[in-house]
């Protein structure tokens, strides 16, 4: 099934790649965007189809090497 | 909880205060502190601001000398180079962090060291970093190796500062708790420094950079924390690092400086705005007014208690004349920095902080700065480890001996390191990583700028005074390589619990032997650092007193050889035998980590290390001085895995402490046949001895008529090439 995780700095953490769009951005004119936060989509295709066993392996995943858990977080969203 | 409630005996616990501490606050203040107060004091107070543990220790070190401009107590020390020029540097730690979020971690401590450099006024032309890893099969360990090294690149390099040296260690007792010792050398002329002072009542505070985020908050104190298995709760408060904000905030601020707009300026390290603000108005014997609604914050909500105890990365303060303030926000904007007026200087010694149109706090500075509690804590003097009987050590395999050195990590190349790191920008290198110290021009001048970082934790957790007077022997000694003439050390103390005794008692011999070496080299000690708590679940790690020295060469002339060539005469300029007492054949080979470490004979040492400056300077020799695994060691470096040598050990002398035998001092030395009456001559007086010829492609070496050692020096490259290698891969 296509796993789709979802990979974001945590809220406190400092994001300079998306300050650095931000300020682009105001540049450009779109002064109204007041902040931006860059983050990650993954797409996976994983073969099986228990859907806990699925989420419980991706999650698995995201903890050891798709996300690093001490400044970003992660969500599995599954079809 | 709310900023303004009132602290309680529990909440100076969680803030890592004593029941003692608290009652002082309590008696110091006439009240009860409001619990942003509590975090200010905290803050203050920790180990890492306060030096609470060390500073009654610290003041045994020489801090003057004639080059000497700014010793200890500024944001980094300054020292002359002659010509109108002076050098600033610094050394930092930033263990905990990294041990966290390896990457971030380091990243951040590069950026933060960087701060304390030009905010001085310098422009930083150098970082080093001295690196401590435990086993690399160790929980996490390679991940740390890998984050804490692409950190370090990643910010030196998008920063434009070149990373030209350093060194690295292994030893199980940094399992759990790793140290990443950064270091930055700067130059300014000598009529550009600047320093972190608050003064002129009516002045303005002006901040400049980055927001103000939720990041960091206690940082300080954590760093005053011995970590548990509870450190993961403690996660969220690593900083993120934003190189290119920090490349213009070092353009933006030396454009201020150099057009003399600001009167003081100080970044926001460890404590954040607290620290800036309290140092800079202590300093001045000022106080200051701050309105907290005007700090810029980068999230909704913030509280006095967090923008006053944040780490966001790449923020400064500076203080300006109230007619400098509007110039001062023209250049900040140039650069595209956002800066705002945040407060005042007032005449009195306190710090008034309003928020929301009412007082936040009000604290009077002398119980948070100068009258913060000293501690003399209980130590017992370390017993230094005793010989050991050895087995037999003739008749070896020495071939077998040696492989067995080098493929150990501690022996590794650390090429795959320092490949990862822009050695060059800037285009005044002229010796980068890999050698035994870097040296580099001053712009537009023949002056070279030299920087070492040295410390044999290994001796110094056997023998705390001897191991730490050899470290700055063995830097003396590797600016020597690059004829470089020492004159100013920093310092970075790395120690477990100051409240152990044993560990105390460490802390308290090291300090007292790089005093007593750094007095006979006659080098003082302007700038450091203590990193105490370095320990996990009881466990401390080895006593690491990381010295950093510079020096300098009056005019580089030639670029300083650390390899020899095919037909260059070999000399040992020092004793022909070492001691393996503490030595890395006793550790890795025999797997002993046994005494004695001798103390330094510094006579000895001096002279030999004057010659050996010399001929480097007048380019008649190439030198590599003698330390980790001795003779053996220094030949394989010499030969780069290319040019072989044939060596002759005379028939008295013991192969083993002639082969690796350490603590001796002295240097291999080469040249050219025809420079050889030169050299000898240089030497007149000293121990010299002529071993042979480099030549071939393999170490030969013979003890007498009798071959002792020939393997091919690509063999043994290689076997130092493997140890990291998977660095490249990671």
């Amino acid at each position: 099934m296509l796993v789709e995780v979802r990979v974001k700095l945590k809220e406190q953490v400092l994001d300079p790649q998306g300050e650095a769009i931000r300020r682009v951005l105001s540049g450009l004119g779109y002064g109204e965007i007041e902040q931006v936060r860059v983050g990650k989509l993954m797409l996976l295709e994983v073969a099986g189809t228990d859907a806990p066993e699925v989420r419980s392996r991706v999650e698995e995943a995201c903890k050891e090497v798709l996300a690093n858990p001490v400044i970003e977080e992660y969500e599995v969203r599954l079809p | 909880m709310k900023w303004d409630a009132p602290a309680t005996v529990e909440l100076a616990r969680e803030h890592g205060l004593s029941q003692k501490e608290y009652e002082r606050i309590l008696s110091d203040l006439g009240r009860v502190p409001n619990l942003t107060e509590l975090g200010i004091f905290a803050a203050l107070w920790s180990e890492h601001c306060s030096y609470k543990s060390s500073r009654i220790h610290l003041k045994k070190f020489p801090m003057r000398g004639p080059r000497v401009v700014q010793g200890p107590g500024e944001n980094a020390g300054v020292v002359d180079l002659g010509q109108g020029w002076v050098t600033v540097f610094k050394m930092e730690s930033h263990n905990h962090p990294s041990f966290i979020e390896p990457y971030q971690g380091a990243a951040t401590g590069v950026g933060g060291i960087l701060r304390d450099v030009f905010t001085m006024g310098a422009r930083p032309v150098m970082l080093l970093d001295s690196l401590r890893f435990g086993a690399l099969d160790a929980s996490r360990m390679t991940h740390l190796v890998d984050g804490v090294v692409r950190g370090i690149g990643d910010y030196g390099n998008c920063v434009g500062v070149p990373t030209v040296g350093g060194e690295v260690d292994f030893h199980p007792s940094y399992n759990g708790n790793i140290l990443v010792n950064a270091m930055c050398v700067g130059v300014a002329r000598a009529d550009g420094i600047f320093y972190g002072r608050a003064s002129g009542p009516g002045n303005r505070v002006v901040y400049l950079g980055s927001k103000t985020g939720r990041d960091g908050i206690h940082g300080a104190t954590m760093a005053s924390d011995v970590f548990d298995e509870s450190a993961s709760a403690k996660r969220p408060t690593v900083q993120v690092g934003d190189p290119f904000t920090e490349k213009l905030l070092i353009e933006c601020c030396l454009e201020l400086m150099g057009d003399g707009l600001v009167v003081g300026i100080q970044d926001m390290g460890a404590a954040g705005l607290t620290s800036s603000a309290f140092e800079m108005a202590a300093r001045a014997g000022c106080g200051l007014t701050l309105d907290l609604s005007k700090v810029p914050a980068r999230e909704r909500g913030m509280t006095p208690y967090e923008l006053m105890l944040s780490e966001s990365q790449e923020r400064m303060v500076l203080v300006v004349t109230p007619d400098n303030v509007a110039p001062v926000l023209d250049v900040c904007g140039r650069w595209g920095l956002d800066a705002i007026e945040i407060g005042t200087v007032i005449p009195e010694s306190e710090v008034v902080a309003s928020f929301d149109g009412r007082q936040a706090f009000r604290l009077p500075l002398a119980p948070l700065v100068d009258e913060a509690p000293r501690y003399e804590r209980p130590w017992v003097p370390p017993v230094p480890a005793a010989a050991v009987t050895l087995p037999k050590l003739h008749d070896r395999d020495w071939e077998a001996d040696l492989r067995e050195l080098l493929a150990s990590p501690v022996f590794a190349s650390s090429r795959p390191i320092w490949q990862q790191y822009d050695q060059s920008v800037g285009a005044s290198t002229v010796v980068g990583p890999g050698a035994d110290a870097a040296l580099q021009l001053v712009e537009g001048t023949n002056i070279g700028l030299a920087a070492t970082t040295d410390c044999n934790a290994l001796a110094c957790s056997l023998d705390p005074f001897n191991g730490a007077a050899q470290a700055v022997a063995e830097a003396v000694r590797n600016l020597a390589c690059v004829g470089a003439e020492p004159i100013g050390v920093t310092d970075c103390l790395n120690f477990g619990s100051p409240e152990n005794p044993g560990i105390m008692g460490q802390f308290v011999a090291a300090v007292d032997g790089l005093a007593e070496a750094c007095r006979a080299f006659e080098v003082p000690v302007v700038s450091g650092n203590v990193s105490f708590y370095n320990e996990t679940s009881g466990t401390a790690i080895q006593p690491t007193p990381t010295v950093g020295m510079v020096g300098v060469v009056p005019e580089v002339r030639c670029r300083p050889r650390s390899h020899w060539q095919v037909g260059d005469a070999i000399y040992l300029l020092g004793p022909l035998e070492g001691e393996l007492g503490g030595s890395r054949y006793l550790q890795i080979v025999l797997g002993l980590e046994a005494g004695p470490v001798p103390g330094v004979d510094y006579e000895a040492e001096r002279r030999s290390a004057a010659v050996a400056r010399e001929l480097v300077r007048l380019g008649l020799a190439a030198a590599k001085d003698l330390s980790d695994g001795g003779l053996a060691v220094a030949a394989v470096e010499m030969s780069a895995g290319t040019v072989g040598c044939k060596l002759t050990l005379p028939s008295g002398v013991s192969p083993v402490r002639a082969l690796f035998g350490e603590w001796r001092g002295g240097f291999l030395l080469t040249a050219p046949v025809p420079l050889e009456p030169a050299l000898e001559r240089a030497c007149h007086g000293l121990p010299l001895t002529r071993l042979g010829i480099a030549g071939g492609t393999k170490l030969v070496v013979a003890h007498g008529r009798k071959t002792v050692l020939e393997v091919p020096v690509a063999e043994l490259a290689a076997l130092g090439e493997k140890g990291l290698g998977w660095l490249y891969e990671a």
